[in-house]
């Protein structure tokens, strides 16, 4: 790995592996208790005491909330709660993120927003609703997570606690969104959310309750109770099949080599010199199967969540895995009919309970795209396939060039792409838009003039005009181009190009998602650098020794 | 509310009846703690009058006087001891500056939750002992009982006082929620492990004083050392009256060794329960357990908290002062007791965050000169027999050794060996069915309980005799 000190981090796990979380079911109700253990962390140097987190534990929780939505059909409501008695959860573990790598902490935060948001994602799109039962103290990260969920019933025990200590004990902020969610989701009063904010032993019991931020408090000996009933109600309005038969998520058939990551469905070429990874995706080999009842026989194989599965998995890998990898390349190859044809059955079918998440589970990749701190570029060249569905990366990238006619002696078709109603709606970027309209914010009209054209080639003339393209060099400057433009790139502050990059791919409305990332990014990156944290006396640093930190009283 | 006489209803040395803040929080506080004293104050002698001790000023003459009362009527007082002129801050990062007399602002949370935490344990005990007074051995233990009680009530006064006068509307709320959390209580637990542990007897109970109140004596001791003076100079004042309560421990378990051992001697028999005593290795493990709860409450090995406390300049060490260091302890070690695979090893940790272990060390060593008090009684009478304390790790549940059986002799165990052993190391069902048993009430003037010896002397010069509690 690129990193020759960290630890290679895997995404893949089952529940069978899990050290973190224990998963039970009680008809409709799923929980997901958190008990960590205290020497399961990814790299030794700390403890994870009182039900902190690292990556590690926090990929387990996405694939528990994965598995459960492709697994569990009968599940209508999660509840997740701690498996240990006298904590909820802590947060992230503090001598973690003090001895991690600036990088690492901000993937880290990556991801672990991904997930609360996919947690959101479930409750809203799924139906499968998340709610806590904060059982014990319930600190930053911990309370975060109970943030992503729908409703928080919390122990009123006189020592059970909400609380968001990062700026009085850390000098940090909360990195997962917690700021944004108290007053943008819940609806905090600003001031209540100010004192909140700086009070390190949180608030608990009626006044909690009556500031909004738990939903409900109950004596400790009925939380068992209320919670049961509260799943109850809530599991029984969702649309969920009861009686489905889920199916297993099967391991990915990945290999990972030196300079290549390999899946069924998508190869990725690492060019270490030049930091690019050249990543292509392939067009199913068949049609699509019969129906609804053709996706549930096909489970985990069906095209498209096996081709999601393999970008998601790919995307954490690369982000995680080869921080020095800059630049990612798009390619498609294979049969444009074929891949019009599944998105054509996802669309037809979209009611379908499995369907319905397959669409979800690509606008959760296609959004982790959105908002990675590496520069993208699509090519789309003869023979590839950007259509539909896989167009979506093509609009996803920084830039996309596109091969004008065919390559002098090459038999491939000329260079299409096509659009499918799946670039119409299914897939809305963290700031709410379609790739589609995000990139004709100057004449929305476009983007209803383009709906007309769907299924239709549009080859590179078409395409640029379409403004579905940036560049159309013909074969005779094709390599030339390409090569500049990758080559530039790479030359490029990275730093520069991640802020640059992410304030120009979100034109249009912030929301929810895209104040927490934009925050992230901004304040809290900013932050975490500060020598008020990360300095030899700051407060991230001196943490745990007993010493204080000295702050530098100069604002900025 | 303006006629009260403070210094009549409530003695003490905080110029109380100037000070319109406190009487306005206490004027609201103190029905409330008589209510509490009623639901959860000794069971059955509320309207009795016992003879107290009450401090009515911190003076040699004024702390200690004597008199029947009925404890509802017990006057509660609020006492700081006297102020050292020009003290300065002994330790951590403040050390060398003028002591606060206000609360620094930065600190407010930390030093509210200290005082919580150590104001929680006063009224716990005070509930978990309430039944006791149903079956004392004598007159004498039950009024010792319901002195420990009342002073329990009075630190508990103190601890209110401080946050009520020190910490604004958010104080106010915190004593009130120290009368609302209960000792073993489901939904609204006392803050510590032990102070939810039941007090079913009269051996638990002094066992509970001899070991559980020495923990609170450490605590205080080391915030006698804040740099914050109100709390330093309330928990120095209160020092005086937690020895008492660990007299009454010491003592007390000393008389049942010493009726044990005169039983063992008359009778020529170990088997002192055929004669309504409580055999040494029964004691040895009420011995075992109240030790190993009571450290638990020192908390863990390393612990970040206990490193701020003091970096803080908030929580110092035992006998800070004496200590002959930089005390601030950045760079200094101090050994800690670790498991190390299969044995127990010692290894030099950073000082600052071993302040807990530190405490423990001391405490320890205190406990033994206890132990070693009761066992000269075994000894002079010629009875081979020892108490010992078990090995720090023994039945812990809090810090490193919480998840690992170990000896009292300090071996690591596995969970099979352990099962069957227990027994041998704490009371069973059946012992403390045993000592229930020998639970019944003698109230009869200068009589004793078959399980425990008369006193040396009463109290305040008075026979053992004399009629400590005046029962209808
Ligand atoms: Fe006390
Ligand atoms: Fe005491």
């Amino acid at each position: 790995m690129a990193d020759s000190d960290t630890v290679c981090v895997d995404f893949q796990t089952d529940p069978s592996r899990y050290k973190h979380w224990k998963l039970s079911f009680d008809g409709p109700v799923a929980t997901l208790a958190m008990d960590v253990r205290e020497d399961g962390g990814l790299r030794p140097g700390y403890e994870l005491k009182l039900n902190s987190y690292d990556l590690g534990v926090d990929v387990e929780l996405y694939d528990a909330v994965q598995r459960l939505r492709f697994e569990h059909p009968e599940v209508g409501a999660v509840v997740i709660t701690s498996g240990k008695e006298r904590v909820f959860c802590a947060g992230a573990n503090i001598r973690m993120l003090s001895q991690s790598p600036h990088a690492f902490k901000v993937n880290f935060c990556k991801f672990t927003n991904e997930t609360r948001n996919a947690i959101e994602d479930a409750t809203v799109g799924s139906r499968q609703v998340y709610l806590t039962a904060v059982n014990g103290p319930c600190a930053g990260g911990g309370y975060e997570l109970a943030l992503a969920t729908d409703w928080i019933i919390m122990a009123d025990d006189g020592n059970t606690a909400v609380s968001l200590p990062e700026v009085p004990l850390l000098a940090v902020l909360p990195g997962t969104g917690g700021l944004t969610r108290l007053v943008d989701k819940r609806h905090v009063r600003r001031d209540r959310a100010d004192f909140f904010c700086t009070t390190e032993e949180g608030v608990r019991g009626k006044r909690a309750a009556e500031w909004g931020l738990v939903d409900e408090v109950v004596p400790r000996s009925r939380l068992a109770e209320v919670v049961r009933a509260r799943a109850r109600e809530l599991a029984a309005r969702t649309d969920r099949p009861a009686t489905a038969p889920g199916f297993r998520l099967l391991p990915l058939e990945r290999t990972i080599a030196d300079d290549a990551v390999r899946y069924r469905h998508v190869a990725c070429e690492l060019d270490r010199t030049r930091g690019i990874a050249w990543i292509t995706v392939t067009a199913p080999a068949a049609s699509p199967p019969n129906g609804a009842p053709g996706v549930h026989a096909q489970g985990s194989t069906f095209w498209p969540l096996a081709l999601a599965r393999e970008l998601d998995d790919l995307v954490l890998h690369l982000r995680t895995n080869e921080a020095e990898v800059g630049v990612w390349v798009f390619k498609t190859a294979g049969r444009a009919d074929l891949v019009e044809a599944y998105d054509r059955l996802l669309a037809d079918h979209r009611d379908d309970w499995l369907v319905r998440e397959i669409r979800l589970y690509w606008k959760r990749t296609l959004k982790r795209l959105d908002v990675t701190s590496r520069s993208m570029f699509a090519l789309v060249e003869p023979g590839s396939c950007f259509v539909g569905t896989l167009l979506e990366l093509a609009l996803a990238a920084d830039r996309s060039y596109m091969l004008d006619g065919t390559r002098r002696g090459e038999r491939l078709p000329l260079a299409t792409v096509r659009l499918t109603e799946a670039n119409f709606g299914a897939y809305p970027m963290p700031n709410g838009l379609t790739r589609i309209a995000n990139r004709h914010l100057a004449e929305p009209a476009r983007v209803e003039k383009l709906r007309a054209r769907l299924g239709e080639d549009l080859d590179a003339r078409a395409a640029a005009e379409a403004g579905l393209v940036t560049f159309t060099p013909d074969d005779i400057d094709w390599d030339d181009e390409v090569r500049q433009a990758l080559e530039a790139r790479a030359a490029f502050s990275p730093d520069a190009l991640t802020g640059m990059e992410a304030s120009l791919r979100f034109g249009g409305p912030e929301t929810l998602e895209t104040k927490i990332f934009g925050r992230l990014s901004a304040w809290q990156n900013w932050v975490f650098q500060r020598p008020n944290a990360a300095g030899p006396k700051g407060a991230l640093v001196v943490y745990g020794t007993g010493q204080r930190s000295e702050f530098d009283r100069r604002r900025v | 509310m303006a006629s009260i006489d403070y210094t009549e209803r409530i003695p003490n040395n905080v110029n109380l009846g100037e000070d319109r803040r406190l009487q306005r929080a206490l004027e609201e506080w103190q029905p409330k703690f008589l209510e509490w004293w009623r639901d959860m104050g000794p069971h059955g002698f509320q309207a009795t009058e016992v003879y107290l001790r009450t401090a009515v000023s911190v003076d040699p003459q004024g702390w200690a006087q004597f008199g029947y009362v009925r404890m509802p009527e017990y006057r509660w007082g609020i006492f700081l001891a006297e102020p050292e002129a020009a003290r300065v801050i002994p330790f951590g990062d403040h050390k060398g500056r003028p002591v606060w007399q206000d609360v620094p602002g930065e600190y407010r949370g930390v030093l509210r939750r200290l005082i919580v935490t150590q104001g929680d344990t006063e009224p716990a005990s005070v509930e978990q002992q309430r039944h006791l007074g149903r079956t004392c051995p004598s007159l004498y233990d039950l009024r010792n009982l319901f002195q420990v009680n009342v002073e329990e009530g009075r630190h508990l006064w103190a601890m209110v006082y401080l946050l009520d006068a020190y910490f604004g509307r958010d104080g106010r709320e915190e004593s009130e929620g120290l009368l609302e959390r209960r000792a073993g209580d489901e939904d609204k637990p006392r803050i510590l492990g032990a102070f939810n542990e039941k007090t079913p007897d009269w051996l638990s109970y002094l066992m509970f004083t001899f070991f559980t109140d020495r923990d609170g004596k450490y605590q205080l001791a080391s915030l006698a050392e804040s740099g914050f003076d109100p709390l330093a100079r309330t928990c120095r004042f209160m020092l005086t009256e937690e020895a008492h309560h660990m007299f009454v421990g010491e003592t007390g378990v000393g008389r049942v060794v010493q009726r044990t051992c005169e039983l063992m001697r008359e009778r020529k028999t170990d088997d002192v329960r055929r004669h309504g005593a409580i055999d040494l290795p029964t004691l040895q493990k009420y011995l075992n357990f109240h030790y190993s709860v009571s450290l638990d409450l020192f908390g863990s090995e390393i612990s970040t908290n206990a490193a701020n406390f003091y970096t803080m300049s908030l929580k110092g060490r035992f006998e800070e002062t004496k200590k002959n260091d930089d005390h601030r302890l950045q760079d200094a070690t101090y050994p800690v007791t670790e498991q190390d695979g299969e044995t127990m090893t010692v290894r030099e940790q950073p000082a600052l965050q071993s302040l807990n272990e530190r405490l423990r060390d001391d405490y320890i060593v205190d406990c033994q000169r206890g132990l070693d008090r009761w066992n000269r009684i075994i000894k002079e009478h010629g009875i081979d027999f020892e108490f010992r304390l078990p090995h720090r790790a023994f039945h812990r549940k809090i810090g490193t050794f919480a998840d690992v059986r170990v000896s009292p002799e300090g071996r690591l165990l596995t969970e099979a060996e352990w099962g069957p052993k227990k027994r041998q190391w704490l009371p069973t069902p059946e012992d403390e069915a045993y000592v229930q048993s020998l639970m019944q009430p003698v109230t009869e003037r200068g009589t004793f309980a078959t399980w425990i010896a008369p006193p040396a002397r009463g109290v305040n010069s008075q026979p053992v005799d004399f009629d400590y509690v005046r029962l209808a």
